[in-house]
């Protein structure tokens, strides 16, 4: 042991890191498993991965794709998050008809599957085939300005997104209210103090603020739509990635590339919208500390260390 | 309304408040005079800081009334029967009183500019450019003009405390009322937030003060009231009230006050030598 000096003054630490050959052993062993999961990508034919590349790029694909995939996850997105923010303000209103509608909306759209849901609303059609727009039990005194063939409208795509915004809408709802009851207290009293009214002291004050505890979850949701826009065909709308893959499968009887060529095309989509997510989190967190910035730092650090 | 010139600038009567079948305030009576400075002393839980809040509404009333410029507070007086104004109206109310809380509460997705500027444009429909102006002349004034752009996050307690009195002043208040402005803050930041608001203490404003400060009340305010268990126990001109109190409870408060302040007094000492000593300390750096 060595005594310490007291005229040397330690200076900058030069120390031996501690070693970790746990991350060798795991290191070498993940690698035996992607050889072997690359070489039997590889070597085995019936992955045909030109075929799979080919199915990607098939017009009724991307049809599929831009249209009920990706149409379809945005529409719904938007009502379920418009739709969604009102029952959250709803729900937390003074006033006890919204609260109760907000949870009785909540409820109802919660406790339905999505596949279950779109398949009855694709059947509305046998309950009402016609739906008249105009006053209400106006229909004898003629008072019908629009009539809508809901028959015709039940295989249509909107019909569909609207289906998937409405089941979207009760969870969102849930979401915006977890991130509005998050915003402190203090903050609408001090919007309050200012004079701004309470819808005003909402709109720029507290949601501004529940959107950083908003935005991660979302992000999910949106994810999870993506996905969910393959239940679309309950509603018999084919227009929509998956079913076009399969059916180009079944055609061909190569149903396992079809299904790749599935599986790549939401991945792709998939890793792009988890960009956008750490974008708009970044955005949405201004003002509270700087963490992602301070983490982003740090990893810049450690990588000019080494 | 023909009264107004009758009436103080705050004029409150039999206010009483409970929380919960809990009564907070038990009836108080209180004038505050245009340029008048008062400060509300008591123990906690005696209701200053509910009393405020009754002021602009933040919390409604139970029974009593209270006038703040001629304005009946919350309600309109139809033909001698009281109507519950909206939440609308009430907003109207609160724009001529200034609020300073005792955690800030500056909004902080907002850069400093953005917090002063945000109630004027929203709320009085100024420009954005004007705004901003008298925003930088407020910043100026409270002695902040250096961070327009900094985040609430990035201030200490007493900057930020003097951003959110800019933030009051630039809705023009005809009155501030202060909540316990300064407890919250490290020892060392009290200084200058008091020093804000003597300054518009000099510059005639009429301010209620919730505050332990006691040299702040002494030097300060016009008039102290002293509250204790939702009642006003006693009120005078801080000469009398802090320095020759009448009532028992009041010179217990005072007492257990002068001995918390030395408390204060000394940690505020070991602060700053402990600071001076660490600087002292700290080696030279190339």
């Amino acid at each position: 042991m060595t005594t310490p000096s007291t005229t040397d003054r330690p200076g900058k630490i030069d120390a031996r890191p501690v070693r970790h050959p746990g991350r060798w052993v795991a290191i070498a062993v993940i690698l035996v498993i992607i050889a072997m999961m690359v070489s039997s990508a590889v070597t085995n034919p019936r992955w045909d991965w030109g075929f799979a590349l080919e199915v990607m790029r098939q017009n009724p694909v991307l049809e599929g794709l831009v249209k009920g995939t990706l149409l379809g996850t945005l529409g719904s997105m938007v009502i379920g998050v418009a739709l969604g923010v009102v029952m959250a303000v709803m729900r937390l209103s003074g006033n006890p008809v919204l609260r109760g509608v907000s949870f009785a909306y909540t409820w109802f759209f919660r406790s339905v599957p999505r596949y279950v849901l779109l398949a009855t609303m694709g059947s509305l059609g046998y309950l009402y085939p016609v739906l008249d727009l105009g006053v209400p039990f106006g229909q004898a005194a003629g008072l019908t300005f629009a009539q809508v063939d809901v028959n015709a409208l039940s295989n249509m795509l909107v019909f569909g997104i609207l289906g998937l915004g409405l089941s979207e809408a009760a969870y969102m709802a849930e979401i915006a209210r977890a991130g509005i009851l998050s915003v402190d207290q203090g903050q609408t009293e001090a919007a309050q103090a200012l004079g701004m009214s309470p819808g005003r002291t909402m709109w720029r004050i507290v949601l501004p603020q529940a959107m950083r505890v908003i935005v991660p979850p979302t992000g999910n949701e949106t994810i999870a739509m993506v996905k969910d826009t393959s239940l679309l065909l309950a509603m018999s709308i084919t227009t929509e990635l998956f079913f076009q893959t399969q059916a180009i499968g079944t055609r061909t009887l190569k149903i396992m590339p079809a299904y790749v060529a599935a599986v790549l095309w939401y991945l792709v989509v998939c890793s792009i919208l988890m960009v956008g997510q750490a974008w708009l989190e970044r955005y949405f967190g201004r003002g509270f500390g700087a963490a992602p910035q301070k983490a982003k730092q740090e990893l810049t650090k450690i990588g000019a260390d080494h | 309304m023909s009264t107004t010139t009758d009436l103080p600038l705050v004029h409150a009567v039999n206010v009483t408040k409970s929380f919960h079948g809990n009564e907070v305030l038990k009836g108080i009576d209180m004038d505050v005079r245009k340029g008048e400075v008062v400060v509300l002393l008591g123990p906690s839980g005696s209701g200053k800081t509910t009393f405020l809040r009754c002021i602009n509404q933040l919390e409604t009333i139970d029974g009593g009334l209270i006038w703040v410029d001629g304005d009946l507070m919350g309600y309109e007086d139809r033909g001698g029967t009281l109507h519950r104004l909206t939440d609308k109206r009430i907003a109207a109310q609160r724009r001529d009183i200034g609020m300073c809380f005792q955690r800030f509460n500056l909004f902080p997705h907002k850069t400093v500019l953005e917090n002063i500027v945000e109630a004027p444009v929203q709320v009085k429909g100024m420009s954005r450019k004007e705004a901003e102006v008298r925003a930088r002349d407020l910043l100026e004034q409270v002695g902040m003009s250096d961070k327009p752009s900094a985040y609430p996050s990035q201030l200490s307690g007493g900057q930020q405390q003097r951003v959110a009195i800019a933030r009051a002043l630039a809705m023009d208040p005809k009155l501030m009322l202060f909540d316990e402005p300064t407890s919250a803050l490290d020892p060392e930041l009290v200084g200058e937030v008091l020093k804000v608001m003597r300054d518009l203490a000099q510059g005639g404003m009429t301010m209620i003060v919730v505050t332990h400060e006691m040299g702040f009340a002494r030097e300060v305010a016009d008039r102290v009231v002293f509250m204790d268990g939702g009642v006003v126990v006693e009120e005078g001109p801080p000469s009398q009230v802090i320095t020759a109190p009448q009532h028992g409870r009041t010179r217990a408060f005072l007492s257990r006050m002068r001995q918390e302040e030395q408390a204060h007094a000394r940690a505020v000492a070991e602060v700053v030598s402990a600071e001076s000593a660490a600087l002292d300390d700290a080696p030279a750096e190339e």
